[in-house]
């Protein structure tokens, strides 16, 4: 064996540097989308905006002539109205699909599946947005006797649609992630495969299945075309399943494009978009405590 | 010898300065001045706004590229809010807008840009309210639409038309509305409210013409409105009239032209400034009879021969 030569030794570090550069950057460009965002929004969110307003009103009306008001408290309930629907569904079929793939398939079924499953992901949303506007509003019409099909209930149903793969995949690898040997012991001491999955693959594998439910909530909260198109785009509190919503980031893609740069209308959009950096914020922070409290337990 | 412990933090010193310095340089935008450029000897013209128009302007621009072929117009929708938006940050050339611009936005194209929108009225809509084929109302007033869309207006019901609207079982009034960026949108408001009224929140905003008509063919319980030009079999055109006693009237070339239709408004197309050379060409044409006869052929109302108004 050789001394190193000087220059192998800068390559070395220069190479580490990049590295370090590409996870540090990951870090950078969150911060920096956030920047610009609150940038462009800080103006009117810091001179004007009525707050209590924004939050506790249904009343939205950026282009009104005479009395424009910006209340969204009609879009954030679009907004969990959808999301909420969406999970309620795309959970239990996530976490399930995903235990039995990694539990109970044989591996030739295992690949077909994730096969399908990554194809399912693969389908752009404005596609979804399409199967919601003419497959399931007829559909949504004819079963239910709604008066109209574009409703919550079509913008869940094609939300959980979107969201399962992710759990799915992500669930998947989280529960491949536990070690055999848990699997062994459980056997070892007499459980039952049920048994085993529910009372030591779930708790052991618990953050990455965490991380997958997040993800899907996060997709869902953020999608746009599919529910532009899906839900109706009505400015109104639901009252039930078969109700017409708008979410909040249908809202940002219908009017950005029609609000000159800087208007009050522009820049309240723009806040619209902190908001909705916030929510997914708040609810990932959530996420966190619960499971490092569970931990602790 | 370089210790690489101590290399490896300067360098990650002098990496974090650079990109915290660089931070502020992602926020300049080149502002490029509106398409005329020469793609290898064609002019462009970018076209873009009403989505009552577009399909009104693509047809135009392909038959203007058989009479013109070194100009290619670029036709895109948006709604007329969106065409207004783009003209005041010149990025397109004509604005097509089914509304007449605020008095706000002529100044913010003003400011923006000193130079001063230019009208160009290209023909006429009439706006249809559509309901469903087999809802049995034939004709409605201003009034009853303004109750029926307006903030504090008491029509939800279609028994409160005095009809009984059978294939809607929950007899519920569904408003099929356009979303805000749209021209069609702004004025029937207007027409209907005025500038001092907004509509009723709750109703199914759209994205373009197109899609009222259709959605309304699918839902016997909806009321919405269009331009004319978009009616398909699924739906009906209601006659209107101004206020109960007075004659209805259905939306028609001729009850456009004579104005007795109560909600017909003109077509518009703006540019910033005086238009040049190839532009002033191109909406020439639209003026002259080849280019109102497309207006016809697409469903709307050509301007009446007796006063063209060509761009001076």
């Amino acid at each position: 064996m050789r001394e190193r030569r000087r220059w192998e030794v800068l390559i070395e570090a220069l190479i580490e540097w990049i590295i370090w550069l590409c996870g540090f950057s990951a870090i950078l460009f969150v911060f920096g989308i956030f920047f610009f965002v609150f940038r462009e929004g800080a103006g009117f969110l810091f001179g004007g905006l009525n707050l209590r307003e924004f939050f506790t009103s249904v009343e939205w009306y950026p282009t009104s002539v005479s009395h424009k008001r910006y209340g969204v408290l009609a879009l954030m309930a679009g907004t969990a109205s959808v999301t909420v629907l969406a999970m309620s569904i795309a959970v239990p079929f996530g976490l399930g699909a995903a235990v039995f793939v990694s539990e109970f398939c044989t591996p030739k079924l295992k690949e077909t599946l994730k096969i399908v499953i990554e194809l399912l992901a693969a389908i752009p949303s404005v596609v979804w947005g399409f199967i919601g506007l003419t497959v399931m509003n007829p559909l949504i019409i004819t079963i239910f006797n709604a008066p109209i099909g574009l409703t919550v209930l079509n913008g869940g149903i094609i939300l959980a649609l979107m969201s399962v793969p992710i759990i799915v995949s992500i669930g998947e690898d989280a529960l491949k992630a536990v070690p055999d040997s848990y699997r062994e012991a459980a056997g070892a001491l007499g459980a039952t495969r049920w048994q085993m999955i529910y009372r030591v693959l779930l708790p052991a594998a618990k953050n990455g299945l965490l991380a997958a439910v997040l993800l899907g909530i996060g997709r869902a909260v953020g999608e746009t075309m599919a529910v532009l198109m899906a839900t109706g785009h009505a400015v109104k509190i639901p009252t039930s399943l078969l109700d017409s919503v708008r979410t909040l980031t249908a809202t940002i893609a219908a009017e950005l494009g029609e609000s000159p740069e800087h208007s009050e209308h522009y820049q309240v959009l723009f806040i619209i978009g902190i908001l909705l950096f916030t929510i997914t914020f708040v609810v990932n922070l959530v996420a966190d405590l619960v499971v490092k409290g569970v931990r602790g337990k | 010898m370089i210790d690489s412990t101590t290399l490896k933090s300067n360098l990650r010193l002098v990496a974090v300065t650079l990109l915290v310095a660089g931070l502020p340089f992602s926020a300049c935008s080149k502002k490029s001045d509106t398409g005329e450029e020469t793609t290898a000897g064609k002019l462009d013209i970018q076209n873009s706004g009403s989505d009552t128009m577009v399909n009104l302007a693509q047809a135009w621009a392909e038959v203007y590229a058989q009479v013109e072929p070194n100009v290619s117009v670029e036709v895109s929708g948006g709604g007329s809010g969106t065409g207004i938006a783009a003209l005041i940050n010149r990025t397109v050339d004509i604005a097509n807008c089914s509304r007449k611009m605020d008095p706000e936005e002529i100044e913010k194209a003003r400011l923006n840009s000193g130079k001063e929108p230019q009208e160009f009225m290209v023909g006429y809509d009439a706006l249809a309210v559509y309901v469903h084929k087999d809802n049995p109302l034939q004709e409605i007033t201003i009034e009853q639409l303004a109750n029926i869309y307006g903030e504090d207006g008491d029509i939800n019901k279609w028994s409160q038309l005095n009809i009984k609207n059978d294939p809607c079982d929950s007899d519920e009034i569904i408003r099929v509305s356009r979303q805000s960026n749209s021209g069609t949108y702004y004025y029937f408001r207007e027409a209907l409210l005025g500038k001092t009224r907004d509509f009723k929140l709750g109703s199914r905003d759209l994205h373009g013409s197109k899609d009222v008509a259709e959605l309304i063919g699918k839902t016997p319980c909806a009321i919405g409105y269009s331009g004319m030009g978009y009616a398909t079999n699924e739906v009906k055109m209601l006659s209107v009239a101004k206020k109960a006693g007075e004659p209805f009237y259905a939306p028609t070339v001729e009850s456009t032209l004579n104005h007795t239709y109560p909600i017909a408004r003109p077509l518009y197309m703006y540019t910033l400034g005086e238009p040049s050379e190839h532009i002033k060409k191109y909406l020439n044409w639209i003026f002259s009879p080849a280019g109102q006869k497309i207006v016809e052929e697409s469903g709307y109302v050509p301007l009446p021969k007796a006063e063209p108004m060509a761009a001076q």
